[in-house]
């Protein structure tokens, strides 16, 4: 049982081979192009997990995702910043930023995501001075009406250090068509999630992390674009459906896995019909409204409906770990995988409830844990495959 | 905390009779009648808390009670058993694995169930997974208190007005509800100029050792000195008078140009004066502290002091502002502060204190303050020319304190800084 590789004579197959050429590319050559377009411009860069880009296009600067540098580049300098126990991502996002290959980038957003990412943030001002900095402490408290004025705030704080750096104005107006840029990805993000879950056969998960991937370091429009030939393409060409097992995949939110894991899981005999890999393309789960106040719409948004995640703080015990439950049962998924980074304390200390939530519905579930190098990819591919294997024996009548 | 067994002042036996009494109120709390809030020490509501008439359960003063009880070894497998990461904070895992236990308190009597959990989220992400790990289990109400980093390295109006609104419309109330008890402005402002008062004699005792002789340990003695300030205590009477107290037995130290207390007895000579930043290992510490003495390095400032409130930079619990005061503590917390203030505060101390080196315990837990120490060493030999040394052990995971290899590194640490003064004697 492996999941089918596109023939190279698929329709996919160049769209995919571009989004790998920006999967592979550590020096950021297309975001580089961008900036040297048209002078004047400026790159944005963010780190996990959710940043308000609507913000940086309205400025008209490109957002770029930052999610550390993969297994291929050997990691020198960084190592000399950080103990042996704390993960990998801090590390060679260092590395990327000593070795001049996000020189070009003008400013960079740090998330309140966990604590190495938040002191990564007061790295990056100490190593980087010239660099504007902001750490954006996204809200904790998700009381109806407790955190909207801070959060408003913290972005207008934002709003006024990227005119600042831009040297431009951004008016509401051009907040509005960035909200409305990042709506219609959003809705096609989600479809081609949906889509995946529906014919898993027919959407690879290394391809989908890959387009997912694109949109880090694209423009939003041309990622939008791109996900819709990806989707038309995909629908014209017929992949054989195959027997493997559905699963939700979590914990994958921050310091990425290879992509040799992804594809040792479907090789594994898994589909992979749900996943945490880049929230910020799909945190916000509907459309922001349009009318009215655009930052206020968005601290809504963030504050009302968007993803549950290990970073994010649930006040109510009762709806604590719902969101796994709920991936498996929307996704038709038969198993859960959950797989960290090591010495991930946000993923690994949510682990936990999360597999409570799972026992108490009957839910089979594995848990492992990668670095961004894991390069023995075989125990991940025995593992998930027996685990496969075992749903599909216990689901035989 | 337990004091140190050797010789017993007046403060220590105080103490010592506070933290009993806590203990032995908390257990007894299902026969008075009384109810408990739990909560994290950095940013801790203390006062306020009092106010309700409640009382206070720091889970991670029982994690350094078990610590150096030798309990936690055990506590952490249970957690890990029960299916907790190895590589998650040890904390968690201890204060986990008590409960799987049975919850006993030093006293030998079971915790019972706090009534709410007051989740003062201030400087570490972690706090906020561990109360959602232990709700699991108490099932009792939970009381967000989001304070804001000061990533930019100040604390700006948004911080504060975001932080008393929640006070207001959230804290409040929901302490009101738990507790019965109607919330009384003028009880907190009483126990907030109670606090003044020993934040006051606290910044004198940790500033004595700018002296020569230093007639303090401000790492391994001052983790007693904060016992009380940094916990259930701060704001009442006894605390005040635990620092009153203390202040007078250290100023007697000065007039006789005394050291400060060990384990073993007055510390005699001084030859390192150093700067420590991050938290010991409570499972050695009575071992690790020797390393120390034995070698005549006394610590004259340290980080860990400040995780409770940063009062020496002049921060004061202030009874006419009392909310915009709690804010402004919190925010002010040590590892609230980014990086770049936390590099400005050692150095601070580094010149002020007239250290010889900065020695840095990574604790392998906890990331809020190892992830960036390696930068932080390496920034503070730059600006002072002073030596660095970093050492790596555990809070309370036995496993990760391994006695040779930090004793090897503290003695080719002494020796860097002899080496260090005889090339600047000589030239
Ligand atoms: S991998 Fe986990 S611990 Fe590391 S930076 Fe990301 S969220 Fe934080
Ligand atoms: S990570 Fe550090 S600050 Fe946070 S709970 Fe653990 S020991 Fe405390």
């Amino acid at each position: 049982m492996c999941a089918a590789p596109a023939p190279a004579s698929s329709p996919t197959a160049p769209i995919i081979a571009r989004c790998q050429e920006l999967f592979d590319d550590l020096d950021f050559t297309a975001a580089r192009r961008w900036k040297e377009a048209r002078p004047g411009r400026k790159v944005v860069g963010f780190m996990p997990v959710y940043a308000p880009r609507e913000l940086l296009h309205a400025a008209g600067m490109l957002p770029l995702g930052i999610m550390g540098a993969g297994e291929t580049l050997e990691v020198i300098h960084g190592d000399a910043y950080y103990q042996s126990y704390i993960c990998r991502i801090p590390r060679s996002t260092l590395e990327l930023g000593i070795t001049g290959r996000l020189d070009f980038v003008d400013g960079f957003l740090f998330p309140s995501l966990c604590d190495v990412i938040r002191n990564l943030s007061g790295i990056w001002k100490l190593l980087f001075p010239k660099v504007y900095v902001r750490y954006l402490d996204v809200p904790q408290n998700f009381t109806p009406g407790m955190a909207d004025g801070f959060w408003i705030q913290e972005m207008e704080e934002l709003r006024e250090g990227l005119a600042k750096l831009g040297g431009v104005e951004i008016t509401d107006e051009a907040l509005r068509d960035s909200i409305a840029a990042y709506n219609e990805n959003r809705r096609v993000v989600r479809e081609v999630y949906a889509y995946r879950a529906a014919e898993p056969w027919q959407a690879p998960s290394s391809d989908v992390y890959l387009l997912m991937r694109a949109g880090l370091v694209l423009p939003v429009e041309e990622h939008t674009q791109l996900l819709r030939d990806w989707l038309a393409a995909a629908r014209a060409e017929k992949r054989q459906a195959r027997d493997n097992t559905r699963i939700v995949l979590n914990g994958v939110f921050c310091e990425q896995p290879p992509l040799g894991l992804i594809k040792a899981i479907e090789m594994a005999g898994c589909y992979i019909v749900d996943d945490d890999f880049m929230l910020v393309n799909r945190f916000l789960i509907g459309d922001v409204k349009l009318e009215g106040n655009p930052l206020a719409n968005l601290a809504s948004a963030f504050l009302r409906d968007s993803e549950e995640t290990a970073a994010k703080y649930q006040p109510d015990l009762a709806v604590k770990g719902k969101y796994i439950v709920d991936a498996v049962r929307r996704n038709g998924a038969e198993g859960v995988i959950f797989a960290a980074p090591s010495f991930c304390d946000p993923a690994l200390l949510e682990r936990p409830m999360l597999q409570d939530r799972l026992d108490r519905v009957d839910v089979p579930h594995i848990g492992f844990k990668y670095a961004e190098n894991s390069a023995q990819m075989q125990p991940v591919r025995e593992q998930a495959g027996t685990f496969a294997d075992s749903i599909k024996l216990w689901s035989t009548p | 905390m337990s004091a140190a067994e050797v010789v017993k002042e007046a403060s220590m036996l105080k103490q010592k009779e506070m933290i009993a009494g806590n203990y032995d109120a908390l257990t007894s709390a299902p026969e008075t009648g009384r109810k408990m809030a739990a909560t994290f020490v950095p940013g801790n509501l203390n006062e306020l808390i009092m106010t309700f008439g409640l009382l206070n359960n720091l889970p991670e003063i029982n994690a350094i009670q078990n610590g150096m009880r030798k309990l936690s070894g055990d506590y952490i497998l249970e957690a890990e058993k029960a299916g907790h990461s190895e590589d998650v904070c040890t904390y968690v895992k201890s204060d986990l694995g008590m409960m799987a236990k049975g919850n006993i308190a030093p006293n030998g009597k079971p915790l019972p169930k706090p009534d709410v959990l007051l989740l003062s989220y201030t400087g570490c992400f972690t706090f906020m997974k561990w109360f959602e790990l232990v709700r699991e289990q108490y099932k009792c109400p939970t009381v967000m208190l989001h304070v804001p980093y000061q990533g930019d390295g100040q604390v700006t109006k948004n911080m504060r007005d975001y932080i008393v609104k929640q006070l207001k419309e959230e804290v409040i109330p929901k302490l009101e509800k738990v507790s019965g008890v109607k919330f009384d402005i003028d009880r907190l402002r009483q126990y907030m100029r109670e606090s003044a008062r020993a934040e006051d004699d606290l910044v004198w005792v940790l500033e004595s050792a700018k002296a020569r002789p230093s007639p303090i340990d401000a790492y391994f003695g001052g983790v007693y000195y904060i016992g009380p300030i940094f916990t259930a205590f701060r704001g009442t009477p006894d605390a005040t008078e635990y620092y009153r107290l203390l202040r007078a037995e250290i100023e007697e130290r000065m007039r006789r140009g005394l050291g400060p207390i060990t384990p073993e007895g007055d510390m005699k000579e001084q030859k390192y004066r150093l700067v420590v930043e991050g938290p010991p290992n409570w499972t050695s510490f009575r071992e690790f502290w020797k390393m120390f003495y034995d070698e005549g390095a006394v610590v004259v400032a340290s980080s860990y002091t400040k995780v409770g409130g940063t009062y020496d930079l002049g921060f004061r619990h202030d009874p006419e502002h009392p909310l915009e005061s709690l804010a402004e503590y919190a925010l002010g917390c040590y590892t609230n502060r980014n990086l770049p203030q936390r590099v400005d505060l050692l150095e601070k101390y580094m010149t002020e204190y007239q250290a010889d080196g900065l020695l840095i315990n990574s604790i392998k837990s906890c990331n809020s303050f190892s992830a960036g120490q390696l930068m932080m060493m390496r920034e503070i030999e730059k600006r002072t020319g002073k030596p660095g040394a970093f050492i790596e052990t555990d809070l309370v995971d036995p496993r990760y304190f391994s006695a040779a290899n930090v004793k090897n590194r503290l003695e080719s640490y002494f020796q860097m800084i002899d080496q260090k003064r005889r090339v600047a004697s000589a030239a």
